[in-house]
């Protein structure tokens, strides 16, 4: 039996800010149609790498293949319609202050006219809904809304364009448990109906073995491990046990000291 | 590091690099407006927060550098029995140099502060980078229209400061030098040319043009938080401010040298 190809191939991807090299090598397969989970301590390059992934990053060195094209020898309007079938949940929502949540909502839309404004606020009312809001929250601006009800109107604009990959940077950050677990059920369920392919950054052990299938651990620059998320904390691996239990004494040292 | 010259040579580097880099910019954002999709929404909000919002602030300057420049110049040109020439000094002061520059220095402050820091908070919350991700141009969603805007409202803002300085002038020479109203308007009149006012205008132009540019160029480039955005503020008023007045000697120099 042969496996399928990759939807996201990773290969020797490299970046470096001055003298700090933040990513030294990272080479990750993301399955299609699965929930992969990177998981790393702070500043080990999580952020970075998903940033390479989105264009947001130009990388020193390495390839980064999106169903089997490399994307950084892709024309400039290929690399944009790929973008258009991309959707990303920022850690802080990254929400248009400017803007009612309607029009954050549906915003991708708007900007590729697959849409009018006039049928806008209904499509978010109807995404919204999907996330567990009140059509009338479209009518609130994004500084009206407490830290959950942002993760939600977040989540709602990545999926409103019904992507088919999608990016989660710590989405439970800043959430209380119960709030958390409930963002995490949201992005289990949005992910399964769209059947898109999702990766998360995260060092919330809970949130990652509830929306990982797949884990990878990424430490110092480079991918240490990979394997089911179902099994951290019992990997075989002393880093990433170690990380996944939240242990002090291990073989990963916190630098607290420069 | 000791090197003084080396020193000397790295700020010289610096320097180029950025003035390239903002010239670059200035390219890109001009660039955006010739290609679709255009932003009209956007252009008429922000013609609207320069043009009517900065009226009062630049009326009010308009009004009394007028009514001073009348009882400045009555009573230095009453030495030499010259106060004839009171109405002609004032026109010329407000058309030629005072409205432009005034009005540039006055919307430097409010709206070139107003957009570094808008958009100086866009970049450090990933509300930029959530625009690449939504299929969105961030230099054409953010920057162009904010050109056009400034451009086309300078103009207007220095022809209104230009009749109330005017009319400030007056004030003062009709209620407290003596002069006769329609005496001081027809001596306005009579010695104001096209080319003064065109030229005053042309400079609110490129006023308009470097304010926008300035105030978008260092909220885009802002790092580190509230602390990064508060330096862009200051940045994009301190170098609207020089650049004002280093273009307007260059302009003068332009249009009246002989």
């Amino acid at each position: 039996m042969t496996e399928a190809p990759p939807k996201i191939r990773l290969r020797g991807l490299s970046k470096a800010f001055g003298e700090k090299r933040v990513l030294d090598g990272v080479d990750l397969d993301i399955r299609a149609g699965h929930g992969m989970v990177i998981l790393g301590g702070s500043g080990s390059g999580k952020s970075v790498t998903i940033k390479c992934i989105l264009g947001l990053i130009q990388p020193d060195a390495g390839s980064i293949e999106v169903d089997g094209r490399d994307l950084l020898s892709m024309p400039r309007r290929d690399r944009e319609a790929l973008n258009d079938r991309i959707g990303m949940l920022f850690q802080n929502g990254a929400l248009f202050d400017s803007l009612p949540v309607w029009e954050n909502v549906c915003f991708k839309l708007l900007a590729q006219k697959r849409i009018t404004r006039g049928k806008a606020r209904d499509k978010a009312a109807e995404v919204l809904a999907q996330v567990g809001l009140a059509a009338s929250v479209g009518d609130l601006s994004p500084s009206e809304l407490s830290g959950g009800m942002q993760k939600r109107v977040g989540l709602a604009r990545a999926i409103a364009a019904e992507p088919d990959i999608i990016f989660f940077d710590e989405p439970t950050t800043g959430l209380d448990p119960i709030m958390g677990a409930v963002i995490d059920g949201l992005i289990v369920d949005v992910v399964k109906r769209l059947g898109a392919t999702a990766v998360s950054i995260t060092h919330d052990m809970a949130s990652a073995r509830r929306i990982g299938d797949d884990a990878a651990m990424l430490h110092k620059g480079r991918i240490i491990w990979t394997g089911h998320a179902s099994a951290l904390g019992d990997t075989g691996n002393a880093m990433v046990d170690q990380f996944a239990r939240g242990e002090r004494e291990g073989p990963i040292q916190m630098e607290l000291r420069r | 590091m000791l090197n003084p010259l080396a020193a000397v040579g790295r700020g010289v580097i610096g320097g180029c690099r950025t003035v390239g880099a903002v010239v670059l910019f200035a390219l890109t954002g001009v660039s955006h407006l010739l290609r679709p999709p255009f932003y009209g929404r956007l252009f008429v909000k922000h013609l609207l927060e320069i043009a009517y919002f900065s009226l009062p602030v630049v009326a009010l300057t308009a009004i009394f550098t007028g009514m001073v420049l009348a009882l400045q110049s009555y009573t230095g040109f009453a030495r030499f029995n010259a106060e004839g020439a009171v109405a002609n000094v004032v026109v010329l002061s407000i058309t030629r140099e005072l409205g432009p520059v005034l009005a540039g220095l006055m919307v430097a402050g409010r709206i070139g502060a107003a957009f570094a820091a808008e958009i100086g908070t866009m970049r450090v919350t990933d509300q930029i980078d959530a625009l690449t991700t939504l299929s969105t141009n961030p230099v054409k969603y953010l920057v162009a229209p904010r050109l056009l805007a400034g451009v086309l409202a300078l103009p207007f803002l220095v022809l209104v400061a230009d009749i109330l300085g005017v009319m400030g002038g007056w004030l003062i020479g009709t209620t407290k030098l003596g002069f006769g109203s329609a005496g001081y308007l027809k001596a306005t009149m009579d010695f104001l040319q096209v080319m003064d006012v065109v030229s005053g205008l042309v400079k609110a132009a490129v006023f308009g043009f470097v304010i926008t540019l300035m105030g978008c160029w260092c909220g885009y480039n802002s790092r580190g938080g509230a602390q990064g955005v508060g330096a862009a503020t200051t940045a994009a008023v301190v170098w609207s401010s020089v650049l004002i007045l280093a273009l307007d000697y260059m302009l003068t120099e332009l249009f009246f040298a002989q």
